[in-house]
């Protein structure tokens, strides 16, 4: 039998890894409130991010919603940095101003997470506008979750990106909830939420978002169609949150069960790649071992970076509401 | 030269388009159709349908892609049909483009002009007669103009597409059609700097948009009563020249504002706050102020005539503040 690459997957791992174990230590962190405001934990989608931000090219775009630290960590973005913003400090990546919710990292062409729902949607198919304009061969990664689908604001973009065959690829992160409402509850064609897309004739396709190599897998072959300019693509990755809708909603909360979260928590997209890799990349224990010290060693400094930062002068209050010319 | 309000702000973007390559224009029916109030005239057949995009009647959406446009890099003038549809847009304004330079910590910057027409016309009825600009004031991160002159719109319009932030731009129905003397060629008009439009010695009248012709008209008529009226145009709304209006009202000791959207919250509101903090003491008595009355503004004549400030009231008020009878 063939093995797949070992160093491949170990690199797919190590970046699940990092999200999960960062945002752990971030709910921790949160628990002593060296965190605040509202933080919207991505445990259990990290197959998703890494698989499709895999298949980008540095200086394609992505842009997300606001349960956004996977994507910005995926994009390569610097833990410290990310956990500083989270703390809220003068190093954060956008010096505390932004938080959770909004990350940005340019020089990862992370155009930012977004928190009205539906409402970054219209600006990833600007981004996408931009580079059709400038006749670049650049992708723009959009995120969000399937409760953003039924918008008003998603649907526009959705014809804009149709109309003007916009090299934009939707990723429509389908963890069943928006907050405490099931999908069924919300979307009427819940069972192929894709469809919204498809009525504008955009191409789409379902995934199992659990599974980091067929996100990627996917997105190798979205990605070369839409670059090519063959238009916008609808990826609907089926996934599961684990935690709860933000550190404010316990892990299973009133609207779901205990025995579901713990159904889905079977096909942790961790433990799918770590089986793939023991039973088909001659991977052993030992690898994860020293997987876990590595990124157990980075977890730690990002704490530590954030939590020896200074916070923000109040001078700083009025920096950057204006481009001052 | 002798132009007219539309010609100016066609001639403002034509001279911007050919000099810069990242400025396109966005907007319902700005194209083929030359736009719903002429003011693109000629343009799809000079820079072409790339740069001048014909949009689907979706604010948001289109909103949406030219914040996301020019957070990449390019210069979109988005032309809304009427400033009442900004409405519709203001999740875009108000979330996204206001907002995203300050929560990015600077990194990201929107260099964009919402351009249109606000305030009532010839009986529109009431979901197409508003004055908005106060709202647009209210947001930090927005820069918003409301020029009243052929001349200032093209050099203020000029500006406002080198800004580089996101600059609100109030047009007006009534006034596309005014002409008056226009600089020949290129020139700008700062934003952010009033102009003294009548000097007068005894009192102070602040008026900006059309109610700067009705304001000039009441000094005109006031002049032959032996009332000598200064009218100070501000030009731009935010950031306010409030220099230029304390300066005034050092000189007249008098101040009436003229607006034609609601009292309410209105913007005289904040002049008149701005001036009491700056100048109180040479105040003789209190600031008047003339608005739109607190109505939605109503279809037939008489009663839309009756919402709407006109000469004789700017008159009265301005007799008021001086004690004449």
């Amino acid at each position: 039998m063939t093995h797949m690459d070992k160093a491949d997957l170990l690199g797919l791992y190590r970046q699940m890894l990092l999200i999960r174990r960062f945002e752990e230590k971030s709910a921790e962190m949160y628990a002593l409130a060296k965190i605040a405001g509202f933080l919207h934990l991505y445990i259990g989608e990290e197959a998703i991010a890494v698989g499709a931000i895999a298949a980008l090219r540095p200086d394609d775009y992505a842009i997300s919603a606001y349960r956004d630290h996977g994507h910005c960590l995926a994009r390569g973005s610097d833990p410290n940095k990310v956990m500083a913003e989270l703390f809220g400090k003068a190093t954060g990546l956008c010096q505390g101003k932004g938080g959770s919710m909004h990350l940005v990292d340019l020089s990862k062409r992370f155009m930012g997470g977004y928190a009205i729902v539906g409402g970054h949607i219209p600006l990833a198919t600007g981004l996408a506008f931009t580079t059709k304009y400038q006749k670049q061969d650049l992708v723009t990664v959009c995120f969000f979750g399937e409760g953003a689908v039924p918008s008003g604001q998603a649907h526009e973009a959705f014809n804009l990106a149709a109309l003007w065959k916009l090299p934009v690829i939707f990723i429509c992160e389908n963890n069943r909830y928006g907050m405490g409402t099931p999908v069924q509850r919300a979307v009427a064609l819940y069972e192929n939420v894709a469809e919204a897309a498809r009525s504008y004739g955009i191409a789409a396709e379902r995934v199992d978002g659990m599974d980091v190599l067929a996100v990627r897998s996917l997105m190798h072959r979205v990605v070369d169609q839409v670059r090519a300019g063959h238009g916008p693509f609808f990826i609907e990755a089926m996934t599961y949150r684990f935690m709860g809708h933000s550190m404010a909603d316990p892990s299973h909360g009133h609207y779901r069960s205990k025995d579901e979260v713990e159904e889905h928590r079977k096909r942790d997209p961790l433990t799918l790649l770590r089986e793939t890799m023991l039973s088909q990349a001659r991977c052993d224990e030992a690898d994860f071992k020293q997987l876990e010290r590595e990124i157990g060693e980075v977890v730690t400094a990002a704490v530590k970076f954030a939590d020896e930062s200074p916070f923000p002068d109040p001078a700083s209050l009025y920096a950057d509401v204006m481009v001052e010319d | 030269m002798l132009l007219s309000y539309r010609e100016a702000l066609n001639q403002a973007m034509r001279e911007e388009m050919r000099r810069d390559p990242r400025i396109f224009l966005i907007g319902e029916e700005v194209g083929y159709y030359q736009g719903a109030f002429k003011v693109t005239k000629g343009f799809v057949e000079e820079f072409g349908p790339q740069r001048v995009v014909d949009t689907p009647i979706t604010e948001a959406g289109f909103t949406g892609l030219a914040i996301g446009a020019a957070m990449a890099g390019l210069h979109p003038i988005v032309e809304l049909m009427t400033m009442n549809f900004g409405i519709v847009a203001l999740d875009q304004i108000v979330n996204n483009a206001a907002k995203i330079r300050y929560m990015s910590g600077g990194q990201l910057s929107v260099p964009l002009v919402i351009r249109g027409p606000g305030s009532a016309a010839h009986q529109l009825g009431a979901q197409h007669s508003q004055s908005l600009e106060a709202w647009f004031c209210h947001v930090p991160g927005l820069k918003v103009v409301a020029p009243a002159t052929p001349h200032d719109a093209k050099g203020l319009l000029k500006s406002a597409i080198r800004d580089k932030n996101p600059v609100i731009f109030i047009e007006a129905q009534l006034l596309y059609g005014t002409k008056g003397e226009v600089t020949e060629g290129d020139y700008t008009i700062p934003l952010g700097q009033a102009e003294v439009k009548r000097t007068g010695a005894d009192v102070t009248v602040v008026a900006y948009s059309k109610m700067l012709l009705v304001a000039l008209e009441a000094a005109e008529q006031l002049s032959r009563e032996g009332v000598d009226v200064e009218v100070i145009d501000p030009r731009t709304l935010k950031p306010l020249d409030l220099d230029t209006i304390v300066t005034s009202v050092k000189k007249t000791g008098r101040l009436v504002i003229v607006e034609e959207g609601w009292r309410f919250c209105g913007l005289g509101a904040q002049i008149a706050e701005s001036i009491y903090s700056a100048a109180f003491d040479s105040l003789d008595g209190p600031i008047i102020r003339v608005t739109g009355e607190d109505v939605p503004i109503p279809y037939s004549r008489p009663l839309e005539d009756a919402a709407i400030p006109d000469v004789p009231r700017v008159v009265a008020a301005v007799k008021t503040v001086c004690g004449v009878a």
